[in-house]
């Protein structure tokens, strides 16, 4: 395959092509673990680690296995990728890794890594395959924590309770009460607060996007403009 | 030719399936002292934030007395633990599992410690599902409601001031939920009521292994 471009691996992974608002893969945690800022941060991190695991050693065998047993070697490696880190927060994060519960073991069919696996690290040198893991892996998890931020603010009126279950004691006063007093938004918390948010969060990639696309064409239509002379009939091709 | 490719690539297989199996190994090996150390961390907090360090000196872990379904003022499905806190070998509290079956949504675990005196050292809700933002309240992360029982026995209040105010109690009820708190504050009382029969067995033997009123068999 032709030279990849770490800025368009960036790019896509982060906005363009974001396997959480893009692609609509691994919609299932998405849903199921945003109800705060660190659940959401704590499955997403993980989410990313097996990413990159599982891209740069289907990168490193990829010359290795053939096209039949290509599948099960992935699947095999992601699995394996997912049980160490599930025992690792076990050992170091145990609070989180029971209240993340079954959707740790479940990052197994999150079909973002399989996919990228097969469809990218598959057919890319180990540079770019891990770098590919990191970026999607990081764009995963900031919408996952921006969905979270999203639904702790409008379900419990603060911003990352608890946050020392991943960072450790100091991280306990990180807690910031936004509005004192606020009475709890069921909806918000509740699985269906997970989907209007994350409608909204895609409205307004769409718009940005929109945005975007209508300045570039600004920028273009303008430079022909100058060059022709000023014409006040008809229009311009 | 099939053959031998099909030899090839079930050898590639099996080769994957040992590294993979070989590294998942490895990582519990490395992992299982601090993994059961955390689980017993996690169980001993809770007792802690009941029972704190500066008021018994023994390890609550290892000093429990067993109880199950046959005692029914608790309500428990399984087996579980009454943990026993000492000061210089005297019993000052104990802390006893309950199941309030009668939650919103499914039974409601908690445990609840008792001190010598009779009075409540503190209750906490190990599990439950009730609805979040309402009947989830039970949970100290969510309200300190549950401090609300701190010091409280059968004698403060009688016996008719143990329900929720909905039902002429002393107890709050939640906005918008009302049976769990009933539930918990019912779940409490036959803890409670279980003590206080139970009284000699628990407080005065100095023998952990005598069950006070029936046993795991």
């Amino acid at each position: 395959m032709a030279d990849v471009s770490y800025k368009d691996l960036s790019i896509n992974g982060l906005w363009k092509n974001n396997p959480a608002i893009v692609q609509l893969l691994g919609l299932c945690p998405l849903l199921a673990v945003t109800g705060s800022v660190v659940n959401a941060l704590g499955l997403g991190l993980a989410t990313m680690m097996v990413l990159i695991i599982s891209n740069t050693s289907v990168s490193l065998i990829r010359n290795l296995v053939s096209d039949a047993v290509r599948l099960p070697t992935f699947v095999m490696i992601i699995a394996a990728a997912v049980t160490c880190i599930e025992l690792l927060m076990q050992a170091f994060t145990y609070e989180l890794f029971q209240i993340l519960g079954i959707f740790l073991p479940l990052i197994t069919t999150n079909c973002v890594i399989l996919g990228r696996a097969d469809g990218f690290a598959a057919r890319n040198s180990i540079g770019p395959s891990f770098y590919d893991g990191l970026i999607m892996g990081l764009g995963f998890a900031c919408v996952l924590a921006v969905l979270g931020a999203l639904r702790e603010l409008s379900g419990t009126g603060a911003l990352f309770a608890n946050m020392d279950l991943l960072f450790g004691p100091d991280a306990a006063n990180w807690k910031i009460v936004m509005y004192p007093d606020y009475q709890p938004f069921l909806l918000a918390i509740l699985p269906p607060g997970a989907f209007i948010f994350t409608g909204l969060i895609i409205a307004v990639k769409n718009l940005i996007d929109d945005r975007i696309k209508k300045r570039q064409n600004a920028v273009k239509a303008s430079p022909v403009k100058g060059a022709k002379r000023v014409r006040v009939t008809g229009a311009v091709s | 030719m099939l053959g031998r490719s099909i030899t090839r690539n079930s050898m590639l297989l099996a080769l994957f399936a040992a590294c993979t199996t070989a590294l998942i190994a490895g990582t519990h090996l490395l992992t299982k002292d601090d993994i059961a150390e955390q689980k017993r961390l996690a169980e001993e907090k809770a007792l802690l934030q009941i029972v704190p360090r500066n008021r018994h000196d023994n390890s609550m872990l290892d000093d429990t007395i067993a109880v199950g379904p046959r005692d029914l003022e608790l309500g428990l499905r399984v087996n579980k633990q009454i943990y026993v806190a000492r000061q210089n070998g005297e019993v000052v509290a104990v802390i006893i599992p309950a199941v309030a079956r009668d939650g919103y949504t499914g039974d409601i675990e908690l445990i609840v410690g008792v001190n010598r005196d009779g009075t409540i050292a503190g209750v906490r809700a190990l599990a439950q599902r009730e609805t979040p933002g309402l009947g989830d309240k039970v949970d100290l992360k969510k309200s300190d409601w549950m401090l609300g029982f701190n010091g409280r026995s059968l004698k403060n209040p009688t016996l008719s001031g143990w329900a929720v105010k909905k039902d002429k109690g002393i107890f709050d009820q939640f906005t918008g939920a009302t049976i769990t708190p009933r539930a918990v504050v019912a779940a409490i009382l036959r803890v409670l009521q279980f003590a206080e029969t139970n009284r000699e067995a628990l407080f005065d033997t100095g023998d952990t292994n005598i069950a006070p009123t029936g046993d795991d068999t």
